[in-house]
């Protein structure tokens, strides 16, 4: 399957930020952040239709999430995926001695994720942190 | 319950503090907002959402009720016994709450950082060494006849700025969008370079080379180079004859300009660019706040202890080296042995590997609502909302403080961050004593 | 804690009450002084010691967004002096901007019970407030910027002088402020573009008012409202040579509105507003025209602005000087204008006694106190931190009482500076008194705070006793006890409990704000609120609803009434 060398770019987007008001476990919270804007060059260079999953990596990890259509203008090379927890799966700690990570401009990898599943907020945090999350009795 | 309607209600989602919000409680209940963006109506709407009613305290591998007063005694044991533990978060309570957040920290030997760390520390680095010439918004909605967006959109999170403050408010000498012009420079066309007079798109990760160039060009230095950034010659040359020209200009910049390469050198190059301007007219600049009281958690931090954020109190006084002592580097390195998170979702929000580290220390967090942070903490303290639930002073992304209102009560037998937090200081100072 | 307390012994100084070394006891319950307490009072000996009221400190810079910014601004200000915790007392930093707790520490450590903060931006008073109420131990108060607002540019530009004091009445309620302070008038509003005025008939453009008609016009506020204090002026022209003029004209523009029985016009940090010459080059002393002027006027009261070799940090209201000072300097600035009031302005900034300019501002300061007659019409302040932070002020006192220490600084300043100086000149040394007079007895008179500053029957506990013994002490022969003993009380007490004991802080007590309401007639705060909701959307960010500081917001508000005349 073809990778492509892109730029990530994570931030704000009004949906996001409308969302996270609803609640982080909300379906709506889910749809609006578990996803990422490609353009439409670039998705077609993978091989994939909006709608389907792709797998991002940079050398800190990797995520499986949903390619969408960009809301605002993206160019090729560039992908964007709103504050969550899926876009700092794969940031790096490194504030280059600032106290600031790099959430922007970062190198990464695009490919097809077509037959993985994007996790949920409970799955994600099962599965990186390695931790049972049991709901009280 | 008849309807009972609440006019000039402070806003508490970003730094705009909008306070025209016009609050229709029925029920006791929020059923209507007027005047609200869709993020303060999302809140204002969805403050009920996935709340957390009760304290909870992990037990094994399962999280159970229990009492306010049982969690706080477990969470003043927990810090008390550290070594280093880390206070985090801050940026989305009242200035009431952050002063006793900030005594805790100084009793307990550890650290207090707020988002900022994250967000706009590099902005607070820049001004450590260039200093930062601003005013409050109605100063830009009055005079300013040229505004520039730089790395932010606030079309998507700050979506008033705009009609309240800058290109689209009416001001006493300048009454309209026709007196004033729009500049977005952004790697990206968004929303709001789409309503810009001159849209300038440069390449990631290089403000810093056009913010450089258009000094030079400012100055009237010759740049030997085709393209800066992407960015053609003539068109820096134009900017600059712009800004230059403007009778009072406007930089607003966000975490497009902190975040990216560079960091705080580009906001370096950011103030001194502003500070060189106002020998030629009169130029402004100001950060882009997104957390509606982080400019509160800078401020209050700073009163207490001459330190904005990062600020470290193990040796007995305060110590400030952001990049050894902000959260992201203190957790990378593992260093904390205890987490105490207020208000604030660092489980989604920080990098992975110092979430990680959050994840095998003991975490306690006080929280309104369920996040990936509350679902990985040992105990939990619900809270009330500032602004909805409960009163509290915020900053405006300028610095102007307002009194926000209570407009209903919080869930049945939820305190408020300060009720919770005096009662933690409180126990923490006996066991210490 | 004591309820009772007695002091015994001490050689007291109370110019309010015309005492001066007398030896008396002094006795305190429930926090007043009384005129006995019963055989359980504890008795503290202070044979041989001065006793002093708490020091009152009308004019220095601790609370607010200004000094908030300046602390932002310099962390290496913050990092070589440090306060650690220690079991009553939180840590702090700070050198010339402290951490507020550090603050308040220091003041008390110093003997001072009651600062003001004298410049703080209406709109964003309610910061000031926080500030002053995260400073531990002292009684505070703050002036509101009004020289450039405005409505009140409005008003008095087309005479309507009744609306303009009710407008100032409902200014200083809603954001609990003491004072009408002004800071270039006019000026900080042309600044707002960029631009600078330089003489006092400059009409401000857009609003055809000119920087006398706003000083004159508050200055009758001032008397319509009654307030405590009398306006409180930092001139035009700061920092330009020969700006001593300016000083002069500002004090001459409201001879006429005097009474002839106090003065009605205070004249803050004359030492930067007295500079005679023409340029940097032939920079001089204005302070013997000043003083003339202010012994042959006494509708004038004046306070030093003394300068304080070493590092420090200026900050004031006057955007258009500090950006200029930037300039001058080429050190980091921080400039904040607020809509529709006034602005601000931060540089750090060295003092060096090499330096021509330096040095003759050092003298300029001592020189105003030498030769100003009244004691009661000239107050002791470095403008904290602009000329040096307060806790130089012992230096200053030490200078003021000895010509030797005076001679031994001026030996080692700039050469050309010492000869243009008239100050080696100056023979007098202040007594005692006439510092107690100038530290405390005149502020709080100034101030019209009736139970500060004094030690009569009924006032409040504040008290210093320090170590000196004047009846053993040649004092001006010894500057180096002076400053030893100003520099740290044996006791401070404040609502007669002892706060301090020999610098260790007895704990985290908070002290008074006070604020005034003057009450205007009904029909015209009507009129006023009527007036100013029409236009308040025009002028402000802000709801008028949410511009008022509510009353539960202060954490031990302490009211002044007054009644006004309209």
């Amino acid at each position: 399957m073809k990778k492509l060398q892109v730029t990530l770019l994570s931030g704000r987007s009004l949906s996001q930020g409308r969302e996270k008001e609803q609640g982080k476990l909300s379906k709506s919270y889910f749809q609006s952040v578990a996803c990422c804007e490609i353009n439409g060059e670039d998705i077609k260079e993978i091989g994939l239709d909006y709608g389907e999953n792709v797998r991002i990596s940079t050398k800190y990890g990797s995520v499986v999430i949903k390619a969408i259509a960009p809301k605002q203008t993206l160019e090729r090379g560039i992908v964007f995926i709103p504050y969550g927890i899926w876009a700092t799966q794969i940031s790096g700690s490194e504030t280059d001695g600032t106290g600031m990570p790099s959430y922007k401009g970062i190198s990464s990898t695009l490919e097809s994720a077509k037959k993985e599943k994007v996790l949920t907020v409970n799955q994600l945090i099962k599965k990186s942190f390695r931790r049972k999350i049991t709901k009280k009795r | 319950m008849s309807q009972n309607v609440i006019s000039n209600a402070v806003c508490t989602v970003c730094g705009c503090s909008c306070d025209h919000l016009e609050v229709t409680i029925d029920e006791e209940k929020i059923v209507k907002v007027k005047n609200a963006c869709a993020m303060s109506s999302g809140k204002m709407l969805g403050y009920m959402n996935e709340r957390i009613t009760q304290p909870l305290m992990k037990k094994g591998n399962t999280l159970k009720p229990t009492t306010y007063d049982r969690a706080i005694e477990a969470t003043a044991k927990t810090i008390t016994k550290s070594s280093s533990p880390l206070f985090y978060g801050w940026s989305l309570t009242s200035n009431e709450a952050i002063e006793i957040g900030v005594d805790l920290a100084e009793e307990t030997g550890g650290f207090f950082d707020n988002t900022t760390s994250t967000c706009h520390g590099p902005t607070i680095l820049g001004v450590h060494e260039i200093g930062e010439s601003s005013c409050t918004l109605g100063e830009i909605r009055h005079r300013a006849d040229l505004v520039i967006y730089w790395g932010a959109n606030p079309v998507h999170a700050h979506p008033l700025h705009m009609s309240r403050y800058t290109v689209m408010s009416k001001g006493r000498f300048r009454k309209s969008r026709a007196d004033r012009k729009l500049i977005v420079i952004d790697v990206r066309k968004t929303d709001t370079a789409k309503l810009a007079d001159v849209f300038i798109q440069l390449k990631p990760n290089s403000d810093y080379e056009l913010m450089v160039a258009l000094r030079a060009a400012v100055r009237g230095d010759e740049i030997e180079q085709e393209i800066v950034a992407g960015v053609p010659i003539d068109k820096i040359e134009e900017l600059a004859e712009m800004l230059i020209n403007c009778e009072f200009g406007a930089l607003f910049f966000g975490l497009g300009l902190t975040m990216s390469a560079g960091k705080s050198k580009n906001i370096e190059a950011a103030l001194s660019l502003v500070a060189e301007l106002n020998s030629k007219t009169k130029f402004v600049i100001m950060p882009m706040r997104g957390h509606f009281n982080v400019t509160g958690a800078n401020n209050v931090t700073t009163w207490l202890t001459g330190y904005p954020y990062a600020v470290d109190f193990t040796q007995g006084f305060p110590r400030y080296n952001p990049g050894e002592t902000s959260a992201v580097d203190l957790l990378a390195r593992g260093e904390c042995d205890s987490a105490l998170i207020v208000a604030s979702d660092p489980i989604s929000n920080f990098p992975y590997q110092a979430a990680k580290h959050l994840t095998s220390v003991p975490l306690i967090t006080i929280d309104p609502h369920i996040t990936p942070t509350t679902m990985c903490s040992n105990i939990i303290l619900p809270s009330a909302h500032v602004g909805i639930e409960t009163t509290g002073s915020t900053y405006r992304m300028d610095g102007v403080v307002l009194e926000t209102r209570k407009l209903v009560d919080p869930p049945k037998g939820v305190k408020t961050d300060v009720e919770i937090l005096s009662a933690l200081l409180k126990r923490v100072k006996f066991l210490s004593r | 804690m004591e309820k009772e307390i007695s002091i015994l012994n001490a050689f007291v100084f109370d110019p309010l009450n015309n005492i001066e070394g007398e030896k008396l006891d002094v006795h305190i319950r429930n926090g007043k002084i009384v005129e006995s307490v019963g055989r359980k009072a504890r008795k503290i000996n202070a044979s041989g010691k001065t006793m002093m009221p708490g020091g009152v400190d009308i004019h220095s810079h601790i609370a607010g967004s200004k000094v908030n910014a300046g602390r932002l601004l310099r962390p290496e200000d913050h990092r070589k002096d440090v306060e650690i915790k220690t079991k009553h007392t939180h840590s702090g930093v700070g050198y010339s901007i402290p951490s507020t707790r550090t603050t308040g520490y220091r003041y008390a450590k110093m003997g001072y019970t009651t600062v003001f903060e004298p410049a703080t931006p209406p709109l964003k008073t309610r910061h000031t407030h926080e500030e002053l109420d995260s400073t531990p131990i002292i009684d505070k108060g703050c002036f509101p910027l009004l020289g450039n607002n405005w409505f009140i540019m409005e008003y008095l530009r087309d005479g309507r002088l009744d609306e303009c004091a009710a407008f100032v009445a409902w200014m200083m309620k809603a954001t609990k402020g003491y004072g009408i302070k002004i800071v270039d008038p006019g000026g900080v509003e042309v600044w707002g573009w960029g631009k600078f005025i330089k003489r006092l008939d400059d009409p401000i453009p857009n609003f055809d008012v000119t920087p006398r008609e706003i000083v004159r016009g508050l200055c009758k506020v001032n008397k319509i409202l009654n307030l405590p204090h009398i306006i409180h002026v930092h001139t035009n022209n700061l920092g330009s040579p020969g700006n001593y003029r300016t000083t002069i004209e500002t004090m001459d523009a409201v001879r006429d509105l005097a009474d002839g029985k106090r003065p009605i016009i205070h004249i803050t940090h004359v030492q930067f507003t007295g500079f005679s010459g023409s340029s940097w080059l032939n920079l001089g002393s204005g302070a013997p025209e000043i003083a003339d002027y202010v012994n042959d006027h006494n509708h004038v009261s004046v306070d030093l602005g003394q300068v304080i070799f070493g590092d420090t940090t200026t900050m004031t209201a006057d955007g258009p000087f500090q950006y200029f000072l930037h300039q001058l300097s080429g050190n980091k600035w921080v400039n904040l204008d607020v809509e529709a009031e006034t602005g601000s302005g931060i540089v750090p900034f060295q003092y060096k006694r090499t330096n021509y300019v330096n040095a003759i501002q050092w003298g300029i300061g001592l020189e105003l106190a030498l030769l100003v007659k009244d004691p009661w019409r000239v107050f002791m302040t470095t403008d904290h931190p602009n000329g040096g932070p307060f806790t130089s002020y012992p230096k200053v006192i030490a200078w003021l009482m000895s010509k030797k220490a005076r001679e031994k600084m001026i030996s080692r300043i700039n050469r050309t500076a010492r000869r243009k100086l008239d100050l080696p000149n100056i023979d007098r040394e202040y007594t005692l008194g006439e510092i107690a007079t100038i530290t405390r007895a005149a502020p709080a008179k100034s101030l019209t705070l009736m139970n500060k500053g004094h030690l009569g029957l009924g006032a409040d506990a504040d008290i210093a006793i320090y170590d000196l013994d004047p009846s053993k002490v040649d004092l001006e022969n010894k500057p180096f006890t002076i400053r030893k003993a100003f520099k740290e009380t044996l006791y401070t007490i404040k609502n007669g409990k002892i706060v301090s004991k020999q610098g260790q802080i007895a704990g985290n007590s908070y002290g008074n704000t006070f604020y005034t309401e003057s009450q205007v007639s009904k029909n015209l705060e009507a009129d006023l609120i009527k007036d100013i909701q029409s236009r308040f959307k025009d002028y402000y960010t802000i709801e008028l609803e949410n511009y008022p500081i509510t009353d539960n917001f202060l954490r031990n508000p302490a009211k002044i009434n007054c009644e006004a005349e309209v």
